[in-house]
């Protein structure tokens, strides 16, 4: 046919690189495909998911993504102040745990004199993912240390389906039930850490709230801004629930009377001061001190409430707007159940909104936790020197009239501290608020120490004053 | 008699690979890239968003994608388009990129000029003797989309 007729090796050459081209242009083709199929098939219904349905396996069945992604919540990896690295543990018969996180008592030995004859002072770690929630409870050895209701199982296990169980189909019923028994009474109807049914309805996947102390406390907190009777599952909005459904744990509360009832002291709000006010009114106290004889409080891991306080919360920024950002799988777009550090993650849970290098992030983040760990360490300074001052003062034989004063300014510098070092962000969710606490707690212990010494304070500026 | 025989899987590979290369063009809707729709803009599903949030944004109405992301004249918006369509293809095919995509410094050149194309008189007026130094979008980041 051709003039030029081609040799043998042309011939060969051509034929591959057509080849070549068919096989490229076919891939591509079913590149496109796919990803069109996959931008119209958001999910495959391949079980039947129930509301008794408590298994994540079974949800993931369904949802393998999200399932994928909640599974990896068991990566140890820590940023410049949070988080830790798998430390190894020889198991024991009491704790079989092979890794556990680094102790926080090592790192930083004041918090046992702050938290002097309370469990806390035995074992307290670096926080791990949510996969060992219900391990690390079980096996801590606070659980020697002390007898724990089995009200703690709320925030450690999956107890949406165990609260129904128990209660008849009553939710509330099946919680009371569980806050009366002991812990590893109520510990052997748990099965799993936090699963997908805590937050998601199954029907619809709608984020839904499970837990009654978190109603109760929304409905405590609504009614001091003047709004009766709040439904936190009927008023809430979508965006409001990507916040709420977190602050079912990550939350202050205490057990109120003996049926070890769950509570969020919110009354009064959600800030420090009034936390603290609603304590004093009630009169509470989580433990006596060991060495000065106070009545104190802990703080747990007030994230939600110090959030609120926050200029991500005022912008309209909900918590899994940063721990659990939109991450694409081809062309399908999901929330990061991989829940996490931002700072682990600073591309989709930053940038969406601040377009800025991701190095330019992460400093800002930890210049703002760099503030916020030096003005922590001059604070616990200050509350050590309150304590032994107290501890000096009880030694020389003062007497309780003496002593009370200054135990009453132990115990709210120690809760504000706590508020904040307990709090899992090192100062970042609410900067301003962080360092104003601390500012406070400095000045409660040097008001403390004064007390000691029959004298007043000067009153330039009032410690009642509207914060 | 041989080479007669290679020749023709020769023509019907060419032939195939042209059908196919034709049929993706279609079913990718390829010619919509030379149009000015900003529905185009967004058959890959990275764009989606970026789409939804212009919808909702203040230049909906007085600007498509290609207003600000190519250049006014024929030559450059289509050397633009061809360059930017080729990268965005291979990225989503390939996979490996931010799920926060971020604008090259290239089109964010394109971006700034296209600013200046309608808004030339106000900008001139506060760049002064400063002369292009300002950036429009640093902070009208979301004129056109979030």
């Amino acid at each position: 046919m051709n003039e030029r007729s081609w040799t043998t090796k042309q011939l060969a050459l051509w034929t591959s690189v057509a080849a070549a081209g068919a096989i490229g242009v076919t891939a591509l083709l079913v590149s496109i495909f796919e990803h069109k199929q996959e931008a119209r098939n958001p999910f495959y219904r391949v079980v039947e998911l129930t509301d008794d349905t408590e298994d994540p396996a079974v949800w993931g069945k369904n949802f393998p993504m999200q399932y994928d992604l909640y599974l990896r919540t068991v990566d140890m990896e820590r940023t410049l102040y949070g988080g830790s690295e798998a430390m190894p543990h020889s198991p024991t018969a009491a704790d079989p745990r092979t890794v556990v996180a680094r102790s926080k008592l090592e790192e930083d030995p004041r918090l046992k004199e702050m938290w002097a004859g309370y469990a806390f002072s035995k074992d307290y770690r670096e926080r791990r993912g949510h996969a060992y929630m219900l391990d690390d409870q079980t096996f801590t050895e606070r659980q020697q240390a002390a007898k724990q209701p089995g009200t703690c199982l709320n925030c450690h296990a999956s107890m949406y389906v165990v609260y129904k169980r128990l209660g008849g189909g009553d939710l509330t019923k099946g919680f009371e039930n569980i806050n009366r028994m002991s812990y590893f009474e109520a510990r052997k109807y748990a099965q799993h850490p936090v699963a997908c049914i805590d937050c998601h309805e199954p029907k619809t996947m709608a984020l839904r709230i499970t837990r009654p102390a978190f109603m109760e406390g929304m409905r405590a907190l609504k009614a001091g801004e003047g709004i009766a009777n709040y439904d936190v599952n009927a008023s809430a909005t979508r965006q409001e629930m990507r916040s709420f459904v977190c602050g079912q744990c990550h939350v202050e509360y205490y057990f109120a009377g003996p049926e070890k009832r769950l509570t969020f002291p919110w009354n009064k709000g959600r800030k420090v001061d009034q936390i603290v006010a609603y304590y004093d009114e009630i009169k509470f106290k989580d433990w006596v001190h060991g060495e000065t004889g106070a009545p104190m409080l802990k703080a747990q891991h007030p994230e939600f409430e110090l959030w609120s306080q926050g200029i991500h919360a005022r912008s309209g920024v909900s918590c899994a707007d940063c721990h659990m950002p939109y991450v694409r799988e081809g062309a399908v777009k999901i929330s990061d159940h991989h829940v996490r550090s931002p700072l682990l993650n600073i591309n989709r849970a930053c940038q969406t909104c601040h377009r800025w290098p991701e190095e330019e992030l992460k400093s800002r983040v930890e210049e703002i936790q760099t503030r916020f760990h030096d003005l922590r360490n001059v604070a616990m300074d200050a509350l050590v020197d309150l304590i032994e001052e107290i501890k000096g003062a009880k030694a020389a034989g003062a007497g309780d009239a003496e002593l009370d004063p200054a135990r009453d300014y132990q115990r709210k510098a120690s809760f504000y501290i706590d508020f904040v070092i307990s709090e899992n962000s090192m100062g970042f969710h609410a900067d301003g608020e962080c360092l104003r606490v601390l500012g406070d707690a400095i000045d409660l212990c040097r008001r403390g120490q004064l007390a000691l010494r029959s004298k007043s304070p000067a009153m330039r500026t009032s410690l009642e004053r509207q914060h | 008699m041989k080479r007669h025989v290679i020749e023709s899987v020769l023509v019907l590979l060419t032939g195939a690979t042209l059908g196919l290369g034709m049929y993706t063009f279609v079913y990718a809707k390829g010619y919509s890239y030379l149009s000015n729709n900003p529905a185009a803009c967004a058959n890959c599903h990275v764009m989606g968003e970026y789409y939804g949030a212009w919808m909702k944004g203040p230049h909906r109405n007085a600007a498509t994608c290609n207003d600000c992301h190519t250049p006014h004249d024929l030559v450059g918006k289509y050397v633009t388009k061809a360059s930017n369509g080729f990268a965005h293809s291979l990225a989503f095919t390939l996979g490996g990129f931010p799920d926060a995509i971020a604008i090259k410094d290239r089109s964010r050149r394109v971006t700034e000029n296209a600013c200046r194309n309608c808004h030339g008189s106000i900008v001139d007026a506060i760049e002064g003797s400063h002369s292009r130094e300002l950036s429009c979008i640093r902070c009208h980041a979301d004129a056109g989309h979030m």
